[in-house]
């Protein structure tokens, strides 16, 4: 079966890569372009494990087609952190032991980022609601929770 | 030893975990990241009958598919003799262990692993999947642990021979275990109030949101290699030698960054077929279960039935305790069932107690073990008739906790006397938190449970490299699953007297470091951690050898004191502190590498008890319970991280709530499980629960430098209770069955409605 050729916009940087048609974006992000950082937890859209931002919108990347990359943009957790500097998000989650077993990190980070970006001032159950699709089962999500609200503060405390 | 440091730099200090960047950053290798050139993909084909016998297996076609390069079924196993051989300190079977890897003469789950295959990518070795053709003769089936154990039962195994009893012709009990203490008919006789009660749990998934992965790579001369997440790389090396017929020091085991586990990672699926299959076709080949497998295959824990008599006095003591706890072993022997029974009252000092347990054999995954495994599932009963009993006696169910605790020098049913333990303590507590007086409204709810696990030690290894600059290598051997890494480190620094940034913990293969019991139990920080000590100071005596050599000064005449070799009085002389760099520096002019060692089996584990507060609210309507408020207490002897203990004890409490109101397996009539994913076996999500409040006490354990007692298990053991308790005290019902989800809730709310209503 011929493959398809995406040209895509990865974390800021041109990718071309190529897929066969039943391949999940999360298979072409793992598999052919080596960034392992987006987990596959179900393959199914209900772990959340698996969160990347394409053209601006949160997505579970298990759910995409690597085909449908075509001419957007794709934000993955390997884009996060700025040179060698984390994201506020990231500096937090470490701080405030916002993981243990750290699976679930990665689509969490992506997924509160995106919502911080939408929402700088989200009550808890804001916060609990938008990040319900993102699964832990190390944590009891209190932590998580904790960090994604003190992050927002910080980020609000800066900004006025 | 005996819990001698109180005053400590690093101990008891919220650190950024050493593996912290790399997990926030997507850099963290976990079991399905790691790749190898050439690699083949494997994949199972797996039973849909939940019992059949296999009358034949053709791989042919699948074989002629191209791209595929080697399949296999349980012939490329040897079979094992049935005994129960120590791996570690587990005893398993390998008569069990290489059928259930893959079934011999039958499929006894659905889900049970047939054959597998690997080719040159995915698709193609699922398409190969679909060739295989096995002769299947379907059989009656059962997966349920009471209806095992009636006569006329289907048999899973017509030659299993129960332990601990007789029994007349084929059976499903594997195992039958007592436990006695004291004279429970005199118990009882002395009695004023007595309850019956019965009990049931569902089996759940401990539902590690990383799917089982491993790579194996066999080279020409036999030399094997293994990549997976694990809880143990040594107890991966033992089965895997085993049941692939290798001499272990062939096999090298290389954990992965584990993505949860909490027990159902420390036995092998994956990792003998993948050696198997690399070793049959010469090609690295990598296995991972999709979520379904995971749900299908994979260890849950034990459903369970129990039922119990208590008895007490009007003024409050408990006078007798019997029980029977029946738990299902899944498809091969070897439930829980006896820590249940161990553990189901140990929190108190009950002079008579009977516990009777029975392990049974049915048709659904062989169980895994799952945090403080047993334990759960009979203290769910234990501490909900301890609540009615508390009721029926007008006593404040903390109180009555209280007045029955066990204590120093309590005679425990399963056996020992206790040293200092901290569970009075988590009651008194949670008396006082400013929770358990907080007013509640209507349709809401108060209740509380406790919970006792023994936590334990083990065989651990450790090495402490000095490095040429003056920091420091902790090597050890147990997959860091929650933070283990930092609280070694935090040990090691405050042994060695410098900064924990210049301490780097690692975890070996099972090549470069002494066998490490796998992580379980509660035992890392505990064990592994003594280990990690007793190398850092074995490596801080040879620092001390080096200065004296530079001093020339007799050895003994140098201590150590906050990263430094200091004279041990003036009568040495009068030297400048050197500082472990200032050694490190010079080791080669003073006899090389400075290398601190310890291995030991580590005996003298401290229990841990926890005692947990929950609120709910019951929606009368639709059976709904909302957790409004939750507090766990618990005794963790040191808090070595406290972020680290704080999320133990939280994420242990979200798993019981989800065992309590919503997780369970759902079979259809023809025994195959109808919901292997997450959307239908729904684990707790952000949105279903309240921040989870903790309390920490420290009752050092005795028998630790630091006075560690292992934390994460004991909080998954009260939240079932708790929850009833709750539900109960909002509703008036009382819940006997789990889980309470909407539709069993708001039957029993209407049967109890139905009498007002004839009124
Ligand atoms: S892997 Fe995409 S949601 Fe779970
Ligand atoms: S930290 Fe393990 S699943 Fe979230």
């Amino acid at each position: 079966m011929a493959k398809h050729h995406v040209t895509t916009t990865i974390n800021g940087e041109p990718v071309e890569f190529l897929c066969s048609t039943r391949q999940t974006l999360l298979d072409v992000l793992r598999d052919e372009l080596n960034l392992t950082g987006s987990k596959e937890g179900c393959a199914s859209g209900d772990c959340g494990a698996c969160s990347v931002v394409l053209d601006g919108r949160l997505v579970c990347s298990c759910l995409v087609l690597g085909a449908e990359a075509e001419g957007k943009t794709v934000e993955t957790i390997e884009g996060m952190a700025q040179g060698d500097s984390l994201h506020p998000l990231q500096q937090n989650f470490l701080e405030d032991a916002a993981l243990q077993c750290g699976i679930c990190t990665p689509g969490f980070l992506v997924a509160a980022k995106a919502l911080l970006e939408r929402n700088p001032d989200p009550t808890e159950t804001e916060v609990r609601y938008w990040l319900a699709g993102n699964l832990c089962r190390c944590t009891g999500y209190d932590k998580i929770i904790r960090a994604v609200m003190r992050t927002a503060d910080e980020v609000r405390g800066e900004a006025s | 030893m005996t819990g001698e440091k109180t005053e400590f730099k690093w101990v008891g200090t919220r650190a950024i975990r050493p593996d912290g960047h790399d997990k926030v950053t997507g850099r963290a290798k976990f079991g399905s990241d790691f790749a190898l050139p050439g690699m083949l993909q494997g994949r199972v084909l797996r039973s849909p009958h939940a019992h059949a016998r296999i009358r034949s297996i053709d791989t042919s076609a699948a074989e002629a598919l191209p791209g595929v390069k080697g399949v296999i079924t349980s012939a490329d196993f040897a079979d094992q003799s049935s005994e129960l051989a120590a791996a570690g300190e587990a005893l398993v079977n390998y008569r069990d262990m290489v059928r259930n890897v893959m079934a011999r003469e039958k499929a006894l789950y659905d889900g049970h692993a047939v054959a597998a295959v690997a080719a040159t990518s995915a698709e193609i070795a699922e398409a190969a999947l679909e060739l295989i053709s096995v002769d299947y003769e379907v059989l009656d089936h059962v997966i349920d642990v009471d209806l095992a154990m009636e006569p006329g039962a289907p048999i899973l195994d017509e030659e299993l021979e129960p332990a601990g009893m007789e029994a007349s012709g084929p059976t499903n009990i594997a195992k039958r275990v007592d436990f006695d203490l004291g004279d429970v008919e005199e118990g009882f006789a002395k009695a004023e109030v007595v309850l019956e009660r019965s009990y049931t749990t569902a089996a759940v998934h401990q539902g590690y949101i990383e799917p089982h992965a491993a790579v194996a790579s066999v080279s020409e001369d036999g030399q094997a290699q293994i990549w997976c997440c694990t809880q143990g790389q040594f107890m991966v090396r033992a089965y895997t030698a085993r049941l692939c017929g290798m001499e272990t020091s062939q096999i090298r085991v290389t954990p992965s960054e584990i993505g949860g586990g909490f027990g159902g990672k420390t036995v092998v699926y994956l990792e003998p077929l993948a050696t198997a299959l690399s070793r049959k076709t010469g090609r690295p080949v990598k296995m991972i279960m999709s979520r379904e497998e995971v749900f299908r295959a994979s260890g849950p824990t034990s459903a369970g039935s129990m039922t119990y008599r208590i008895g007490a006095t009007r003024d409050g003591v408990i006078t007798a305790f019997e029980g029977t706890i029946r738990l299902e072993a899944g498809a091969f022997p070897g439930s829980p069932v006896q820590p249940a029974c161990m553990c189901a009252v140990a929190p108190y000092d009950i002079k008579n107690v009977r516990l009777t347990g029975y392990d049974v054999v049915v048709n659904r995954p062989k169980v895994a073990a799952y945090r403080a495994p047993g334990a759960p599932i009979s203290a769910f009963g234990a501490e909900s008739i301890i609540d009615e009993l508390a009721k029926e006696l007008g006593f404040d169910p903390l109180q009555l906790r209280l007045k029955n605790a066990a204590k120093q020098g309590t005679k425990a049913a399963y056996g020992p006397t206790f040293r200092r333990i901290g569970f009075e303590e988590t009651v008194e507590e949670a008396v006082a938190s400013e929770h358990y007086s907080a007013p509640l409204g209507p349709n809401q709810g108060r209740g509380v449970a406790s919970g006792f696990w023994f936590n334990i030690g083990g065989e651990s290894a450790a090495t402490v490299n000095i490095t040429e600059d003056g920091t420091a290598v902790v090597v050890s051997g147990n997959p860091d699953i929650g933070g283990s890494r930092a609280s070694l480190a935090l040990m090691a620094a405050e042994e060695l007297g410098i900064d924990y940034s210049k301490v780097r913990p690692i975890v070996g293969d099972t090549s470069s470091v002494g066998y490490n019991f796998l992580t379980g139990g509660s035992r890392v920080t505990f064990a592994t951690g003594l280990a990690v000590v007793e190398a850092a100071r074995d490596a801080v005596r040879q620092l001390c050898e080096r200065a004296a050599k530079i001093w020339e000064v007799e050895s003994d005449g140098v201590i150590w004191r906050d990263g430094h070799a200091v004279p041990a009085s003036s009568n040495v002389g009068d030297f400048e502190p050197l500082s472990l760099a200032d050694i490190a520096g010079q080791s080669p002019k003073t006899g090389g590498p400075i290398c601190g060692h310890n291995a030991q089996n580590v005996q003298g584990a401290g229990p841990g008890f926890a005692t947990h507060i929950c609120d709910v609210e019951v929606d009368p309507e639709t059976g709904r319970v909302t957790i409004l408020r939750y507090t766990a207490v618990q005794d963790v002897g040191r808090a070595i991280h406290p972020s680290y203990v704080e999320g133990q004890i939280q994420g242990g409490a979200v798993q019981g709530i989800g065992w309590a109101l919503n997780e369970e397996y759902i079979y259809n009539e023809r025994g195959q499980l109808e919901n292997p994913g997450f959307l239908d076996y729904r684990i707790p999500v952000a949105s279903d629960l309240p921040m989870i409040e903790t309390v920490v006490v420290e009752v050092p354990n005795d028998r630790h430098p630091y006075g560690v007692r292992g934390v994460g298990e004991v909080p998954i053991v009260p939240p079932m209770a708790a929850v009833a308790n709750a539900i109960e005290n909002a509703t008036g019902v009382r819940m006997e069955h789990l889980p309470m989800s909407p539709p069993r809730l708001l039957a029993a709310l209407d049967a109890a409605r139905l009498p007002e209503a004839a009124e």
